[in-house]
């Protein structure tokens, strides 16, 4: 009989080496289904882990990596400052879809006028756009005790809706022939957030990831509010009586993953993606959410989670144009992760004991 | 700039290494942007990628990567395939415009295709297909079908592929029923069961028992069989499994000819840049089979129709005909021209309801 004990204290070592366990575990039942649709196991592991970082058309598919896994990078670090405190974000993905509206908006005003200061505005509007997206929940929550996971998620279909009408009307290119869309960035260079050195996938969306990485780090070790965020998830009542404002901090985590979920959709629309059109946003917003929890919403964690997001996404592909995998079976692949992830966390606080069973 | 050097370098080696090996099979690559089994838009394509392997065997070999999101996903998704040799590459969704532009400055030894975009380049052609001259088969059935004169319509988006659909089906309708009125659902998708379900029960409650669909889901099918006394149309692909009622004919995307005869154009190495806009006389547009639920007399007007706009008698916009706002657009036997046609932003006179801005 197996049972599950409580251990009196979270483990250490579970909590690192779930993530590796979870990797490895969905490999082992990766293979499986991918032994059960007909096709080599081996070679379609190898295809997704190896093939973007080292094999043949590596020198394209590494910059691809930064590409896609900036933005999931970006967000998840914002997300994981309010899971950390049991402040619940889901809807990042609208937040994304306002910051990239913001941004081009902004941008699209200047059109064709070239100046250096515009990049600026539209990276300020970007972050804007997210961060008042965000703060609709954020004042709900703290003004009449809404639940913030119901309407921030809610909101993403309000987003959609926004961003649908944009491509049709105020933001469509007056010289795309009716067709929805607006114009595209990347063909104008006050705006466009091209790569800093051509070839390295390296844009300034990937910088802000880093330094997002690094900001969440310090805030969260250094400084007060981050202790505040960590100590209201680990002993809400020992939070309140240290004086941690609740309000404050519900505004606080909200406004930086709605601001940083803004600039990851402006950098986005201003460079990878080129243009506002109806089928802009593309999930990074909820990939993130996974992100944020693979990464154990550690800043560290989570820049290697997207890393390995990207990864699978970039490798994904490949497989299936190469081994003609169904992309069905690649989305299984992607959640087997976060379903092993979650199945391994349950080692940290929980102990498997074998044995005979007690008499209750 | 290197990247595009290693690209272009990458090109050529695989392009030589083509050329050494003359037994070697053309690789045909395609981009869908939903899954194979959606049974609408995406399915068609696939069933064309299908036929390409019949007609060519084992000269040619076919890949293909499904649900691939518009923008920069799909960039990628490209260059990979042209990365990985393929002579020519079907992008089949229009959000895949840029990047397929992008993607084919890299490469140009790689020959693309791109469906219903208008940008084209020395090694990317446009295709794409003449639904609305279907829709105007459509419309003859709607409208000496309705007994509420009262047709249904769930639109997509509001773009110029749909509006077009919208205002011939409806001239058509009007042409043989004067009482007709439309009624339209904009479901802000292509494909998405549970909205289109929902837009075609709307459409119902209001009075519609005909329901004309431009988004590529069975769901509303499936709500008009629910209801009774509704019928439908096939879109995208036959829809047969809903035949004879409510599904009482369809649209079908036949691309199997066109996929054929420029994977051949590539092999004899006659490929060259062009814009398809091919109909019902291609056969790029097919009409479904138009069952018994549709009484003798009105299958034989149908089929009229359809047989003028196969042999180019009759054109589907023909005036007399006004905009919505009462203007005149076509004068009495004018036909409209491709360039009017293909930004089509406005409702015919009758048409009641504004375009989404």
């Amino acid at each position: 009989m197996i049972r599950l004990e409580k251990r009196p204290q979270p483990s250490k070592a579970w909590s690192l080496a779930t993530p590796l366990v979870a990797v490895l575990a969905t490999m082992i039942a990766g293979g499986l289904l991918f032994a059960a649709l007909g096709k080599d196991p081996v070679e379609a592991i190898r295809t997704i882990f190896w093939e973007p970082l080292f094999g043949e058309f590596s020198f394209y598919y590494r910059p691809q990596l930064l590409v896609k896994g900036a933005p999931l990078v970006l967000i998840a670090i914002g997300l994981s400052l309010g899971f950390k405190a049991g402040i619940w974000n889901i809807g990042a993905e609208g937040q994304y879809i306002m910051g990239a509206l913001f941004g081009a908006g902004v941008g699209l005003a200047f059109y064709p006028f070239e100046a250096w200061y515009i990049f600026p505005l539209m990276v300020i509007a970007g972050g804007f756009g997210g961060w008042i997206w965000a703060m609709i929940p954020a004042f709900l929550k703290v003004r009449f005790g809404t639940n913030e996971i119901l309407v921030s998620l809610m909101l993403v279909y309000v987003a959609e809706q926004f961003l649908a009408s944009m491509s049709l009307g105020l933001l469509k290119n007056p010289e795309g022939h009716g067709f929805p869309g607006s114009r595209n960035l990347q063909q104008y260079d006050s705006a466009h957030n091209a790569e800093l050195i051509a070839g390295t996938g390296m844009h300034w969306g990937v910088v802000a990831a880093l330094i997002a990485v690094i900001f969440a780090y310090v805030l969260l070790n250094r400084h007060m509010t981050g202790y505040h965020i960590r100590l209201t998830g680990e002993a809400p009542r020992a939070a309140r009586f240290a004086g941690v404002n609740p309000t404050r901090l519900i505004l606080f985590c909200l406004g930086t993953s709605g601001m940083l979920a803004g600039l990851a959709g402006m950098f986005e629309v201003t460079g990878p993606s080129g243009q506002v059109s109806i089928d802009f946003n593309v999930g990074y917003g909820f990939t993130a959410i996974i992100v944020a929890f693979l990464g154990r919403l550690h800043p560290v964690g989570i820049l290697l989670a997207g890393g390995l997001m990207a990864l699978t996404y970039i490798g994904g592909d490949i497989a299936q144009s190469n081994l003609q995998l169904p992309s069905a079976a690649i989305q299984v692949f992607q959640g087997m992760l976060l379903f092993f992830l979650l199945a391994f966390d349950l080692l940290t606080n929980f102990r498997i004991s074998l044995g005979k069973t007690e008499v209750a | 700039m290197k990247l595009t050097n290693l690209m272009t370098s990458a090109a050529v080696a695989l392009g030589l290494a083509t050329a050494a090996l003359a037994e070697d099979p053309t690789k045909v690559g395609f981009v869908y942007v939903g899954p194979v089994g959606d049974g609408g838009w995406t399915y068609e394509h696939d069933q064309a990628r299908k036929a390409v392997v019949e007609e060519f065997g084992d000269k040619v070999e076919t890949v293909y990567v499904e649900s691939v999101a518009e923008g920069p996903d799909a960039e990628r998704v490209i260059t990979q395939m042209a990365l990985q040799g393929a002579d020519l590459i079907f992008t089949t969704s229009f959000g895949y415009m840029d990047p397929t532009i992008n993607v084919a400055a890299k490469f140009p030894d790689v020959k693309f295709e791109h469906a219903t975009g208008y940008k084209n380049a020395d090694n990317v052609s446009t295709y794409s297909a003449r639904f609305y001259e279907g829709r105007a088969v459509q419309g003859t059935i709607a409208g000496h079908m309705t007994k509420s004169n009262v047709v249904g319509y769930i639109g997509s988006y509001p773009i110029p592929e749909v509006i077009r659909g919208i205002n011939s089906a409806y001239i058509h309708a009007k042409k043989v029923n004067p009482d007709v009125e439309f009624k339209i659902v904009w479901a802000f998708t292509w494909f998405d069961p549970a909205k289109e379900a929902d837009a075609a029960k709307v459409l119902i409650e209001q009075g519609a028992d005909v329901i004309l669909q431009h988004t590529d889901s069975t769901a509303p099918q499936a709500a008009a069989q629910a209801a009774g006394n509704v019928i439908t149309f096939g879109q995208a692909s036959d829809m047969a499994e809903y035949a004879p009622s409510p599904r009482v004919s369809s649209i079908i995307d036949n691309w199997a000819p066109y996929y054929i005869a420029r994977t051949q154009a590539v092999m004899d190495g006659t490929w060259e840049s062009k814009s398809t806009w091919d109909g019902i006389g291609a056969g790029m547009v097919g009409i479904g089979e138009i069952t018994d639920a549709v009484p003798a007399d009105v299958k034989e007007a149908a089929l009229a129709i359809k047989a003028s706009l196969a042999d180019g008698s009759y054109h589907a916009f023909t005036g007399p005909l006004n905009k919505q706002d009462g203007s005149a657009w076509l004068a009495e036997g004018e036909t409209a021209d491709d360039g009017t046609l293909a930004g089509m932003n406005f409702y015919v006179e009758g048409i009641e309801g504004d375009i989404p801005q």
